[in-house]
Parts: C-alpha cells; structure tokens; sequence
C-alpha cells in the first residue's frame, strides 16, 4: 500500500475549517494515547490538560494573560508568512520591544504622567519594529536570508536582556539579584477583574480586528497576499517587494514589540533575565492554527494558552513535566501541516502496483525476449552502434 | 600540553558539530531540499545520546542512539514534505520546535548526572609528538569521522553517478522526474542522511563536547549550520573551511574572557550569532559564487503528474 | 503470452488515462512501423502528451495496453522505455541548467559512470550526426537550438529503435527546422521509427508518413498527411472550419505611441540575456511584431517596456510622448499602456486567486475607482470581472473561481480580456497565443487587430510566425538580445526572418547560435 496525492482543481473551502480541528482532535488523540502509556488514566488527564484551564474563572483569566502576547505576536507572523516572508525572530523582537518600552521606568522611574504609559507603548513598538528591521535590511540590501537573521537575532536580544539585567540596570538595592527595579504603580498596565488581565488583552483583539480588515478589505492587504501566492505577479502588478518585505517585518516586530512590553508592564512588572517562556516560537505555531489569518490567530492563541497551562496544571495534578506542553504545541504543528495537504489535494490509499485491467498480460521489461528484438531489426547506423558499447 | 595545543583542541572540538550538521544539511540541499530542523534533529541526538550511553554505559551506544534519533526526526520531516507535500520551511520550523519540547521531556530524568565521555583516540608514537601528535592524532573517532564524511561528500559529489543524480534533482526536479528518476526516494535517503549527521552532532555535544545533558545545550549551533551551508555555497571543503572558522570564533570569546579583556561575557557570547549574519551578508552579496551553486529547486514542493 | 506481429514496431491499443474526472486519453489506438515518421497531431490540451508520456512510462494508463513487437509490454518507468529502444525529446527540456552537456547525456545513460568516456562517445556521435556539441559546456550557457541537439544525442547514444519529438520545431528557426528533418529522415531511413507530435501542419505534411489526429483525448482520423491539404487536416483537428482573422491594413498609421532608443540592459542574473541596442518604433493604429527563437531576449524586453525593469535613461522607453524609462508599470498603465506577459499562472495572473482578485492586479489604479483611500470595492471589482468574462467569451468564468481552474485558453481569454476592457493606447503582449486551442487564439488573435484598427499601437512578441504573418502589418526579429531592424510584412518572407532569428543582423562577432550543419 502506498499514499497517493491527487492534485484538487481548486483548494477545499471546506477543508480550509476543518484542517486545525482535525489537527487539534489528533493531537488530542496522541495525547491521550501518550498518557496512557505512562499509565495515566488517559480520560482524566485529557480533561485536567485540555478542559481543565476552562472551567475555573481564576485559570480563564489566567489564559487570557497567556494569549494575549500569543495572539499579538502570532497575529503579526500570520501576516508575515502570507507574504512568503519568514520572519522567525520574534522572541528576540518582543526582547526588544520589552527593553525599549522599560527604559521609561527604568531610567525614569519618578515620571508619574498620564503620558508614561503611552510613551512606554509606543517605544514597546518601536523597538520590536526596529529589532524586526534589521532582516528586514539585510534582506533588501543584501539578499540575506531572512530565516537566519532574524533567528540570530533572537540570541543577541537574550544576550543584550542578560547584560543589561546584570549590569546597568540591575535594581541596586536588590540583593545582587539579576533583576530591575520593580515597577511603579504608575508604569503598570491597567488590569481588570482581579488584577491579572491587563490592557494588553484590549490591543490583542483591537490588533486582531484591525489585522483582519487591513489584509481582506484594503490594497496594502491585498498587495502582501499577491506577494506570497505569485512574487512575480506582484511585480507585475505594480507592487514593491522591498516595499512589501519593510511592511510585514515592521508591522510584525511592532506586535511583537508591544507584546514584549506589555509582559514586562504586565505580569512580570519588571525586567529579569527571562521574560517570555519562548512566546515567540509558539506564535509561530498560533499563526498556522491560525490558518494564517489574524482572525485565527485569535482562536490559535487561546488553544496554544489552554496547552500552556493545562501543561502546568498536569505537572501540579498529576506530577507529569511542564515540558509535555512543548511537545504538544510542536506535535500540533505537525499535525496542522499534515491536515493541510488535505486543502490541497485528496489523499488516497493504492495498492504498491499498479492494477489496469489486463494485468495478468503484461510481461516485465526484464522478460522480454531481448534475442529477437536486438536481430530482428537494423539499427540506426553501424558506427552508432560501436559507439554505444 | 602548550597554550596553543589547549587552543587548537578546544577549536577543534567546537567546531566537529558543526561541520557534521552542515555537511549533512548540505546533501538535504543540493537535492532541493531545505530542512530547517536542524536544530531540533541536533538536540534530539543530543539528548538521546546522553541517555543512551548514560544508560548502557557506552559511549559507542550513544552514538549509535544519537544516529538513530536524528533519522527518525528527519524522516519525520521526509514523509511530511516529500509524502504529504507539506510546506518545507514550516515543516523544518515544526521539527525544531517539537525536538527541543521532546528533549526536554526525555532529557528531564537526565539533567544534571555525570556523563559518558566518548575517550580520545592514541596512536603510539605519533599522538605523543609535539603539537601536531595531540591536535593530529589525539582526537576522538568523531573528529575523524566528521573529516572522513565530509571527504567522501566531497568526492561522491564530484565523481560518481549517484552524486550526479542528487545534484540533478536539486537542479531541476521536472527534468529528473521525467527522466524516470525517483525525486522523493532520493530526497528521503538525503533527508536521512542529514538526520544521521544533525543526530551524531547533537551526540558529540552530550558525549564530547560537554559530556553530560544541559537543556538546550545545541544553542543555536544547528541554525548556524544552515548558514554555514550558505557561506559555503554548497561546497563540502568549504563547509569544512567554515566550521572550524566558526568554531574558532566559538572559542575565541571564550579565551578572551579568561585572559581578562574587559568586554562583557555577554556580547562575547554573542559574537557567533553576529559573525553567523555578517557571514551571510558577505557571501549573500557575492552573486557570482551564490547564484552558480544554490540549488534551483532548494525549498519548492513538487508533486508529480500521475 | 499473445504475440501478434504484423510488422509494427508500436501498438497502442485502446489507451485511457483519466486525471481525477478528466479523461486525456479516451480509447487511443496508435500504430508505427520501423523506419516511419508518424505525426501525432492535435490542439493543445487534444491529448497528445498524455499519450507520449504513457509510450515513454512517464504516466501510467488508466485502462489499455502497449505492444512493442507485438509483445504486450509493461513500461513503468522512462528508464523501462529507454531498455526496450524508446527514446525521446521533451518540448520543454529534460536537461538541468546547472549541469555540464556530458553530466547531462550521463543521467539518461545507463552503464558505470566515465565522464571522459562519455564524452568520447558523446563527441563522436554528434560528429556522426552533424549535431556539434561541446560536452564540458555548461547547458545554462547554450541558446535552445543547441540545447535540443543535446537531447537528440542523448537519445541517440542509446540506439532508440523509436524516437518521440515533442513540438521540437517550437524553438528552432525555419533553416534549423530543415537541418532536423534531414537528421530525423536519417535516421529513419536506418530503421529508427520516428513520432513526431507538432500543430505546424506544412511541417507536417512536409516530413510525415502518416498522421493520427486526436481531438479531445479522441483518435479522430488516421491519415496521409501528404494526401491532405493544411486546411483539412485543420478541420480534422479543429472539428469546424477555423476562422481566419480579417486584418486589413489600414493605410495611414497614425503616429509613434511606442518608442524605444538604444536601449541596452545587463542580464538580469547568470542565466539572463543581455538587451542590446534595441531601438523600435510603433505607431497607432498598426500591430507590430517581434519574431525570434525563445530565449533570445524577449522576456526582458518585455519587462523593460513594462516597467518591471527601469531602462537606464528616461528617454529610452517613451510611451504616449512621455518618456518612461524610469516610470514603474503602474505610472505605465495610468499613461494609457498596457502589458500581458507570457506566463499565465504566477505572472499575468496569481493561480490561487479568484477571477475578481485578478482584476485587482492590473486594474487597482487604473481609474476605474476600484479603490478609494485605500479600501477595495469588492463590488466594483467583480462587476467589472463580470464584464470582462462575458465580453471576450470565457467559459464558465465565474467572478469568484479560481484562476488556475480555468483552461489555459480561458486564461489567456480573460488576462487580454482585461487589458484591452480598458481600451488601452498602448498594448504591449508576450506569446499571445501559446498553448491555447484554435478557438481562443482565433478570437485572441482579431481582438488585437480590432484594437489596432481602433487607434491604438500593439506590439505582439511571437515566436510563431504564422500568428506573425496573420496580424502583423510590420516585422523585427530578436537574436541575443539584438533587434533587427522593421520590415513591412508583404515586403519580408520566412527565410530572410530565419537568417535574422540565426543573428544576420547582430553587429560584432559572429553568433555562435549556427545552425544544425
């Protein structure tokens, strides 16, 4: 038996929805199939990963704290990857955003202004962007793959975060920790409900929306998905590739940017060595749940937040790693690509031979009679032959 | 052991995983294929490795594990891409991102024991020479290895059939196909093979280089590999010219941290990362060099008419 | 095991080969004798490379049987042909661009692998055949007519006792045609079978024993082409008489609304040709012509005057008055130009996208208000695909299909349907009718004229001369990048247009692109 591919005249409308629940059910399946064998109830360990993070109002807040830096980033990436743009570095972006945006607090920790906040954001933005430009650059200039830099990139940021937690901005009175000072109340996100949600959920889903018209109602949009589907017809009609290439790392780096700052505004409220547990990687993986649209970034962030926590909650209810939560983020987008050759193309099962009709008549090369077939008839040219040999 | 001995071993140590993964990615490529799980395969290698040597208490086991994990991720990747048709980059990205999650999980019982060191080779007589005995001679089996499978890439590609067919295909995979050739058959033994490579260079980091599981411990050496298979522009000898280049940067920072310069170990631990792009940009404004070797068909899908 | 033999060398009997629901080949029956040049005939998309493809085992039947000396044969595979004596030359080249000429005769050549040997052999068979070649050569640096000898070498190192040609006179200038026929009937009169699949019905009727012709996957007659004329074997594979365009030249062009100076331009890339000195005048009201082999510089000339590229100096492209060189192609299009590229998918059009998203692509500002501060009028913009689908007769186009489900000729309908909607002054047009059936090219075909006759200048980059001599009222040939200079078209014919496809006009050294002697 053997897998066949068969070409659709047109891609599934239908398979294009179906695909990430099929992926997300199979996951599911492996999961469980995972647990059992390490002789867990697979039933019960299904719903403390899986449905568990849903059922409480304090693990729901919780999951929107945890989507809301996926969603901006993978919302970003989405738009990215339409292009035929690879930009993998938004983990270093979101570093930067998050440096740029504290250097507020930081080195001005007694400005208590309305001002502060928005200043901080909008640096957030700025640095992400300016992080995200450099591939960007490099790409136009010099025909750099993007892939490679971008990825670079993310290992200076963590190594700039690292100095700068260590060394100039470490909190002097903090002990030697690696650590900034805390934040003041004044450079703090606003939260809702009790406390943990904070105003970066508002920008996700404003991000989301805005995303969503800008790429199905406006040219710009229009111009990044020509881009990504035919480089040669987006030259052709008139769009610029460096143009477009500027736009999908600027807008990407901004989201990431301002998702790195929110984190630290946030949550975190200060700077420390680790400020993301690789949000940026698992965007990567929002984005293709995502099915490369922002508006499905918003539903791939809550599932890839449900398997961040439901990964925390298994290791506290049933003492199983923190780490199952990455193989099931990285075993999902396995999954989503697997799932997605069904858009493309119908896939069948063929016995390994071939089975016309008269099958039974056909002789093998192998066994034809080579005797008669090499005397009966004249060759083309005498001298041919001797080359041949 | 002089100063300089110590220096030319640890370069030489830092730089075998490279070259292995490089010049195992770089037969993925030349059959157009652009595999970036690199990494993922190099950890899961590592990881396993470790385990397994730890385990048996053979380093020769370790190995042999560390081979076998990078194919079965790599062949992972093949059914995905030449099976299924899946995107390449994606793909590549999915398999480094599954890989460090699945170390991690594996590599948890192991963090923190006492290694198995695969132990140098001694050649009596010649490993005991002065400065060339030690960094000729003295090395582990992996080192020669890495020498050895970079040389016969080299020379499978330059003079027999079979290397002739992997850059046809990488070339122009319509043209080979309707030669009768078998594109995916051949790009599923490249795939395997740089698996086997990526897998034995994540082992030489957890059985030589640092003998014992650090998660994470490939830190980005498997993306530099991709990009060393760039700078090379798929040349073998290249690649090697370009790993031990890198590897000396590797230790560079490292020595110069000992002897007290007073820069930041941070941006001295950067310096890789930084040299990886400006590397890239050198050799990506060369067009001469690039253009003639890349790959015509490095990353695209192909599906045949049936 | 059966084993009838009358004589035939290849028996296909009652071939089907379905792709998904659509049949190529329905119940095909082909016969060949040894030593008979057998012309498969048929529109594009009539189901002729199906067919080879199935001979030479690079597609397996759905349902039928091949005979090869009256054994029923199994070929499962190219190399399984090229075993029994089958060889062939792909209308699209087999060959790899990054590849020496002996590297690529090697693939296609079983027995251990000798590189010097080989091109020993390569050397003295090509010298046999009067096929020169260059075995350390690298295939990217050779022009197409050298390429083709390159394939026919390679088949003839393996003794085929069948040799398939797929449409090989496509890129070969009329006196290069002639120097292949005289090799095949060569090797013809040795014994070697010959199928030679082409739409150039003189050719055919000039070279070929007998002719098999298919319409729509269909064996429709088996004929002496020798005993038709052009115009019923054209009915026999059109199924209807083919209309023929009415292109009366009108006497007074009007004036110049496509200039171009001394217009030079590096290759773009190692594998690009170089423009050199090209210098070119349309002028309103007429259809211009640029004729040449494939690869001779058409495509960057195409994009040059497009805008894709910029010209070095302003003044080397001026369009309506203005000069344009540094103009982009939108800046182009709102001067009243407009542009179809050769490539249908992935160039004039994005395969994935809907009908009415096509639209988009050339129309976003070409003041059709498609778009206001930014925004796309989804409305507007499938009317206006509505429009353009029913005006130029594209078949089952709906605004919301996908562009790569339609047939190529439906494509190339509505890609020129939408440029000409806008009644351009300019219309500039790459290949207009390659690969499309008889029917679209025939309507493709007077739409430019009646465009032209409307005032406006057209310039048609063709590699076919009859399509040439149909519309055009003035002719320039492109040779490496050089243009010849224009010609009248009553006062050129096809073998002054040859020498100067072969280079006569090209300054400095000889061109080396000579032909099969």
């Amino acid at each position: 038996m053997r897998l066949v591919l068969e070409k659709r005249p047109e891609r599934s409308r239908a398979m294009q929805v179906a695909s990430p629940l099929f992926a997300i059910a199979l996951t599911v399946l492996f999961g469980s199939v995972l647990f059992a064998a390490r002789g867990f109830d697979p039933l019960h360990a299904i719903y403390v990963y899986f449905i568990g993070p849903l059922t409480t109002l304090w693990s729901v807040e919780e999951l929107i704290v945890k989507a809301t830096p996926l969603v901006l980033i993978g919302a970003g990436l989405a738009i990215c990857f339409r292009a035929d743009l690879w930009n993998i570095g938004a983990e270093g972006q979101l570093i930067a955003g998050a440096l740029a945006g504290a250097s507020i607090p930081i080195l001005a920790p007694e400005w208590d202004s309305a001002l502060a906040i928005p200043a901080m954001l909008l640096l957030g933005m700025f640095g992400g962007m300016a992080w995200a430009a450099v591939p960007a650059l490099l790409r136009n200039r010099f025909g750099a793959n993007e892939i490679l830099t971008s990825l670079m990139l993310v290992y200076v940021a963590q190594y700039l975060l690292d100095w700068l937690v260590r060394g100039p901005w470490r909190d002097p009175h903090g002990f030697n920790f690696p650590k900034s000072i805390s934040f003041s109340d004044w450079h703090l996100l606003a939260t809702f409900g009790d406390g943990r949600v904070h105003l970066g959920a508002v920008f996700a889903v404003l991000a989301v929306v805005l995303l969503a018209v800008f790429m199905a109602r406006t040219l710009k949009g229009f111009e990044i998905r020509v881009r990504g589907e035919a480089p040669r017809a987006s030259g052709f009609g008139g769009f610029s590739q460096p143009g477009t290439t500027w736009l999908c790392f600027g807008l990407s780096g901004a989201l990431a940017g301002l998702a790195g700052i929110c984190e630290v505004a946030g949550p975190v409220g200060q700077l420390q060595p680790t400020i993301s547990p690789g949000y940026g990687f698992t965007a990567i993986i929002v984005a293709f749940l995502g099915r490369l649209n922002p508006l499905g970034a918003l539903v791939g962030g809550v599932v890839l937040a449900i398997c961040y926590l439901g990964g925390e909650a298994a290791q506290v209810e049933l003492s199983i790693s923190e780490k199952t939560a990455q193989v099931f983020q990285g075993l999902l987008l396995f999954l989503i690509l697997t799932c997605d050759t069904l858009i493309r193309c119908r896939v069948r099962l063929e016995r390994a031979t071939q089975s016309p009709p008269q099958r039974d008549e056909r002789v093998p090369v192998s066994l034809r009679n080579t005797s008669m077939t090499r005397s009966r008839f004249r060759l083309p040219g005498q001298s041919l032959r001797g080359a041949a040999r | 052991m002089s100063a300089l001995e110590a220096v030319l071993l640890t370069i030489i140590t830092a730089s075998t995983p490279l070259l292995l993964a490089a010049v195992g990615e770089l037969v993925v490529e030349r059959s157009g294929v652009l595999n970036l799980g690199v990494e993922g395969m190099m950890i899961m290698g590592a990881v396993t490795g470790f385990a397994a040597a730890y385990t048996t208490g053979s380093a020769t086991a370790g190995v042999a594990a560390a081979i076998g994990a990078g194919i079965v991720m790599a062949l992972l990747f093949a059914f995905l891409t030449q099976t299924l048709a899946a995107n390449q980059m994606a793909t590549g990205l999915a398999l480094t991102l599954f890989g460090i999650g699945l170390s991690g999980l594996i590599g948890q019982p192991f963090t923190g024991l006492p290694g198995v060191r695969l132990g140098a080779m001694h050649v009596p007589g010649l490993s005991d020479l002065p400065l060339i005995g030690p960094v000729l001679f003295g090395q582990d089996a992996l080192v020669y290895a890495s020498v050895a499978i970079t040389a016969l890439v080299a020379w499978v590609f330059t003079r027999t059939r079979l290397g002739l067919m992997i850059r046809a295909i990488g070339s122009n995979h319509h043209s080979a196909h309707a030669l009768g050739y078998d594109v995916a058959g051949v790009r599923y033994g490249c795939i395997a093979f740089g698996g086997a490579c990526a897998g034995l260079a994540g082992g030489y980091l957890s059985l030589v280089y640092t003998p014992q599981w650090i998660e994470n411990m490939t830190a980005g050496r498997g993306w530099i590999a991709l990009a060393l298979v760039v700078f090379a522009t798929w040349t073998p000898n290249r690649v090697a010219a370009g790993a031990y280049l890198f590897g000396a940067v590797w230790i560079m920072g490292l020595y110069a941290q000992g002897i007290g310069v007073a820069i930041p170990p941070q941006f001295l631990a950067s310096l890789p990362y930084l040299v990886t792009i400006v590397a890239l940009l050198a050799i990506s404004g060369n067009r001469v060099l690039t253009k003639v070797n890349t790959p015509a068909c490095i990353g695209q899908t192909f599906v045949p008419d049936r | 095991m059966e084993t009838t033999d009358d004589g035939y060398l290849l028996e296909a009997e009652d071939i089907v080969k379905r792709f998904g629901g659509f049949t190529a080949n329905d119940r095909v029956n082909l016969r060949l004798r040894p030593g008979e040049i057998h012309a498969l005939l048929g529109e594009n998309g009539a189901g002729k490379s199906t067919l080879v493809k199935i001979i030479y085992g690079a597609l397996q039947p759905s349902a039928g049987r091949l005979r090869w000396h009256g054994e029923t044969v199994a070929v499962p595979s190219p190399g399984a042909a090229r075993q029994l004596g089958i060889g062939m030359v792909f209308q699209h080249f087999s060959l790899f661009d990054a590849l020496t000429v002996v590297e690529n005769v090697a693939l296609a050549v079983p027995g251990p692998f000798d590189p010097d040997a080989l091109a020993q052999r390569v050397a003295r068979v090509s010298e046999e055949y009067g096929l020169p070649l260059d075995p350390a050569a690298l295939v990217a640096d050779l022009p197409v007519g050298v390429r083709q000898r390159i394939e026919v070498v390679r088949c003839l190192l393996q003794e085929p006792r069948l040799l398939i040609m797929d449409e090989p006179t496509a890129v070969l200038t009329p006196q290069e045609t002639r120097q292949l026929f005289v090799t095949l009937r060569r090797l013809a009169s040795d014994g070697c079978a010959v199928l030679y699949i082409s739409h150039r019905l003189e050719e055919l009727r000039e070279l070929c024993h007998r002719a098999t012709i298919l319409r729509r996957g269909r064996v429709v007659a088996d004929v002496d082409p020798r005993a038709e004329t052009a115009g019923s074997l054209a009915r026999l594979m059109v199924g209807a008489n083919v209309q023929s365009v009415n292109a009366e030249a009108r006497e007074t062009a009007g004036p110049a609304a496509l200039t171009v100076t001394d217009l030079s331009l590096p290759a773009a890339g190692s594998f690009g040709v170089p423009l050199r000195n090209v210098s070119l005048e349309v002028r309103s009201g007429e259809v211009a012509a640029v004729a040449g082999v494939a690869g001779n510089g058409q495509s960057e000339l195409f994009e040059v005057l497009s805008g894709e590229r910029l010209a070095p100096t302003p003044e080397s492209v001026i369009i309506a008055g203005r000069p344009c060189g540094a103009r982009d192609i939108t800046e182009r299009r709102r001067l009243g130009a407009a542009f179809v590229p050769e490539e249908r998918l992935g160039h004039s059009a994005v395969p994935g996208f809907r009908l009415w998203e096509n639209v988009l692509l050339t129309r976003h500002a070409s003041g059709d208000d498609l778009v206001r501060t930014g925004f796309i009028s989804g409305g507007r913009t499938r009317a206006l695909a509505t429009r353009v689908t029913r005006r130029f007769d594209v078949r089952s186009g709906r605004h919301d299909q996908e562009a790569n489900a339609l047939s190529g000729g439906n494509l190339q309908k509505f890609v020129v349907g939408r440029e000409l909607d806008r009644n351009p002054r300019v219309l500039v047009i790459n290949q207009p009718t390659w690969g499309v059936d008889a029917g679209a090219a025939a309507l493709i075909r007077q739409a430019l004229v009646d465009r032209a006759r409307d005032g406006a200048a057209v310039l048609v980059i063709s590699q076919d001369l009859d399509e040439i001599f149909e519309i055009a009222d003035r002719i320039a040939v492109i040779s490496r990048g050089a243009l010849s200079d224009t010609y009248r078209s009553d006062g050129i014919d096809r073998e002054r247009i040859g020498m100067l496809m072969a280079g006569a006009h090209e300054a400095g050294p000889a061109p080396d692109q000579d032909a099969w002697t």
